[in-house]
């Protein structure tokens, strides 16, 4: 009949206008900037810098290799590297960059940078209310201030940090298994040298 | 003849030779409403309710309407290359001023059959539906046969267009 | 609470013609030959600024309204809930720029708005908002209103015109079909009640809706002629005010905005200021018609104010408007115009026959039942046969000459 579309069209509207009051589902605002959405475990805004430990010089994963730098599509990274080096964590003399500057405002957020770097030392960050209003340094993080701790890297990506962590820590047992098997040999090395050699030429 | 009287036959007039005088077709189209409403004014002011507010609703409502729809769907706005006055003008003076002689000459001869203005009557819209079913309904049924055949020409001549074989 | 809840009670009564006591006591203080235009002028004032200030209401209240029907919540910034919205809405109109397109015509331009505010204000003067409560109680009240709206339809066409822009001239041309064509159904359909009550005087017809049987009251949309004549009413202001779904006119997906695309700042504040109250003029006129103006729902009801049903019942039809705009989509212009006369005006003509009936079959059942049979059938059948979609046959094509 002519105008029951109309009718059922009136109460779905009605059923809406009332339900918002009662239902979330029937009012989906989330009132910004009192209320966040929480964002997803695997959002990404732009890259930071991952240190171990407490200080953000000594404990910075990144060695300026320079891969991020010339993988990047827009080529918003700027790396200098040290003159001397610094030990990493596993041990290892590293150089460690001097100079690190991402341009935000170029940056495209596609996350080459943390696919290719062989270090976990560049991950992507979750922030987004980074407006500035000066637009010419604002945009240009240093190294300072894009370090991040590793704590804060579990916080913001908790599977992802606790991968990596499982990675470096399986990777150091590693080293360190091979560096005690190396030192056993080495000490088993000694130990035989020490050892009186049959007399070969009669030296005392 | 009061001052009312004065101001509303002054707007009245100013509307009129606004139509005639003004170069845009569309404001002529526009004073032409004035002087509408001008006669409107009048009739209120005669205490013909009907009257008045019918020819506001009809006239201003629907003939400059149409007035203006014509104007638009036919000529457009621009000016004719002659210019907008006749060249005969002064004939046309001498027989409009003939035709307002003889109408005012009729006016006047009857005003003497007419009663004074203060013994007119106020006619309710109640007296006009009377007379109008009573009285007049002769010449009411033949305004309604005549509307109906121009009703009728009008959607057969709109009709036509669209028929014509290709 | 008051011991005898009738209308007779002196403190109700007082309530009720507070406005008018009100309206008494201040002219009192000037002499006798001054006091009635003083009257006038100070219920004229009192539209002036009752009127604009519901406006204001209505504003944020349809765009809540809206949000709520739309899964959101409107404008929550401005004062409390958002009210305060029109306030900042007011002063952005009229500190924006105005501007006047270069060929435009500068005189038509500027009086359009104004022509439109002016005669939608005058309908105002005569719909009775109260007991003893109309501005100006004319004979043929009804026709001095209908008088008004068609002096609207002129000031739409000047604004599109003077603009010297097609989207503008196209915007108004479809604007006035639209309103000339529901102007036919709106008249037909308040002849209905006319012919019952026997005025063109809208108190008296307010006065002979104001009577019960028991504790019904005598509403003309509780008959089934006046229920039809309601539903075609409130189809005809809807287009009439070019409300959704008949906005084509200011549809602002097709036309900009139509006829009001060259006006900004205050002018487009006087344009949006008249469609809201030729809403409120509109739904003024339908509650006196059908739905008793100010008299109360139940006889027991009646000690509450006169004013508060009247402003209660526009302020409902207000909201039904609001909710009809979330509700349908937008009409196309032919759409729109086949409805208007293949079915609307066909119906209202037959409901003006089925009033005759009504009159003149006398009091009892019968009237009702053959009276609603009637309209039923023939709503039923004239929707399966009018609205019938097209079908669509070999194209053939049409040359300009």
């Amino acid at each position: 009949m002519l105008g029951d579309g109309i009718l059922k069209g009136m109460a779905e509207t009605a059923r809406n206008f009332f339900g918002s009051y009662v239902s979330k589902e029937r009012l989906t605002t989330v009132e910004y900037p009192e209320h966040r959405i929480p964002t997803a475990e695997n959002a990404r805004v732009f890259p930071f810098l991952v240190y171990d430990g407490a200080n953000w010089e000594a404990g910075m994963r990144c060695v300026a290799c320079q891969i991020c730098e010339k993988e990047c599509p827009p080529k918003c990274i700027y790396i200098e590297k040290s003159a001397d080096k610094k030990p990493d964590h596993l041990g290892k003399q590293q150089f460690y960059p001097a100079r690190f500057d991402i341009d935000v405002s170029v940056c495209m957020s596609c996350q080459i940078c943390v696919e290719v770097c062989p270090f976990e030392a560049i991950k992507m960050d979750t922030q987004f209310e980074l407006a500035t209003e000066d637009r010419f340094g604002g945009l240009l993080y240093d190294r300072k201030e894009l370090s991040r701790s590793n704590e804060y890297y579990h916080s913001i990506h908790p599977t992802e940090a606790g991968e990596v962590d499982a990675r470096l820590t399986e990777e150091k047992a590693k080293v360190e298994a091979k560096a005690k098997a190396a030192a056993e040999a080495a000490a088993a090395k000694a130990a035989a040298a020490a050892n009186p050699p049959t007399p070969a030429g009669g030296e005392s | 003849m009061n001052a009312v009287f004065y101001i509303l036959a002054a707007l009245t007039l100013a509307g009129g030779l606004a139509t005639v005088l003004l170069k845009q077709l569309v404001h002529c189209a526009l004073a032409v409403t004035v002087a509408f409403a001008g006669l409107a004014l009048l009739f209120l002011q005669l205490d013909a309710q009907f009257a008045g507010f019918a020819q506001i609703l009809v006239y201003i409502g629907a003939v400059a309407i149409l007035i203006v729809f014509a104007i638009l769907l036919t000529r457009g706005s621009d000016l004719p290359k002659d210019g907008v006055f006749s060249k005969t003008w002064f004939l046309g003076l001498v027989i409009a001023a003939g035709v307002f002689a003889v109408l005012g000459w009729a006016v006047l001869a009857s005003v003497s059959a007419v009663p004074q203005q203060n013994a007119v009557p106020s006619v309710t819209v109640h007296d006009i539906g009377i007379a109008l079913v009573g009285r007049y309904v002769l010449p009411l049924e033949i305004v309604a046969l005549l509307l109906t055949a121009a009703t009728i020409g009008a959607v057969i001549v709109a009709m036509h267009e669209k028929e014509r074989p290709r | 609470m008051i011991a005898t809840l009738g209308a007779t009670n002196p403190f109700f009564v007082n309530l009720d013609q507070i406005f008018v006591l009100l309206r008494n006591w201040l002219v009192g203080f000037l002499p006798v030959v001054l006091r009635p235009a003083a009257g006038v002028l100070l219920g004229v004032v009192a539209i002036v600024c009752v009127f604009p200030g519901l406006f204001a209401l209505t504003t944020v209240f349809e765009r809540k309204g809206l949000g709520r029907i739309q899964n959101r919540i409107g404008p929550n910034r401005v004062g409390p809930y958002g009210l305060l919205q029109p306030v900042a809405d007011g002063i952005k109109s009229l500190t924006k720029e105005d501007i006047v397109p270069l060929r435009a015509n500068a005189v038509v331009h500027f009086l359009a708005p104004l022509v439109l505010v002016v005669t939608v204000f005058m309908g105002f003067a005569v719909l009775p908002m109260g007991r003893n409560m109309v501005l100006v109680d004319m004979d043929a009240g009804l026709l001095f209103f209908f008088a008004m709206g068609a002096a609207t339809e002129l000031s739409v066409f000047m604004a599109g015109w003077s603009s010297r822009n097609k989207y503008s001239l196209l915007g108004a041309m479809r604007a006035v079909a639209q309103m000339i064509s529901y102007e036919v159904v709106l008249l037909l359909s308040s002849v209905a009640v006319v012919m019952i009550t026997g005025s063109l005087s809208l108190p008296k017809i307010v006065a002979a809706q104001n009577q019960y049987t028991g504790v019904f009251p005598h509403w003309y949309i509780f008959t089934p002629w006046g229920l039809a004549g309601f539903l075609m009413y409130a189809i005809a202001a809807t287009a009439e005010t070019n409300r959704s779904p008949f906005d084509l006119p200011e549809g602002e997906s097709e036309l900009v905005a139509g006829y009001h695309t060259e006006y900004s700042g205050f002018k487009f504040a006087l344009f949006f200021l008249g469609e809201y109250l030729a809403m409120f003029s509109i739904s003024g006129l339908g509650t006196t018609l059908f739905l008793g103006g100010w008299s109360a729902p139940f006889s027991f009801l009646s000690w509450v104010p006169s004013w508060f049903w009247f402003f209660g019942k526009v302020m409902l039809s207000i909201f039904v408007f609001i909710w009809m705009r979330g509700t349908l989509p937008r009409l196309r212009q032919d759409q729109l115009m086949n409805f208007a006369w293949k079915f609307v005006l066909p119906f209202t003509l037959l409901n003006l026959l089925v009033t005759a009936l009504w009159r003149f079959m006398g009091e009892g059942w019968q009237r009702w039942v053959v009276c609603s049979v009637i309209l039923i059938a023939a709503y039923v059948v004239m929707g399966r046969v009018e609205m019938r979609s097209e079908h669509f046959g070999r194209r053939s094509y049409r040359y300009a000459e």
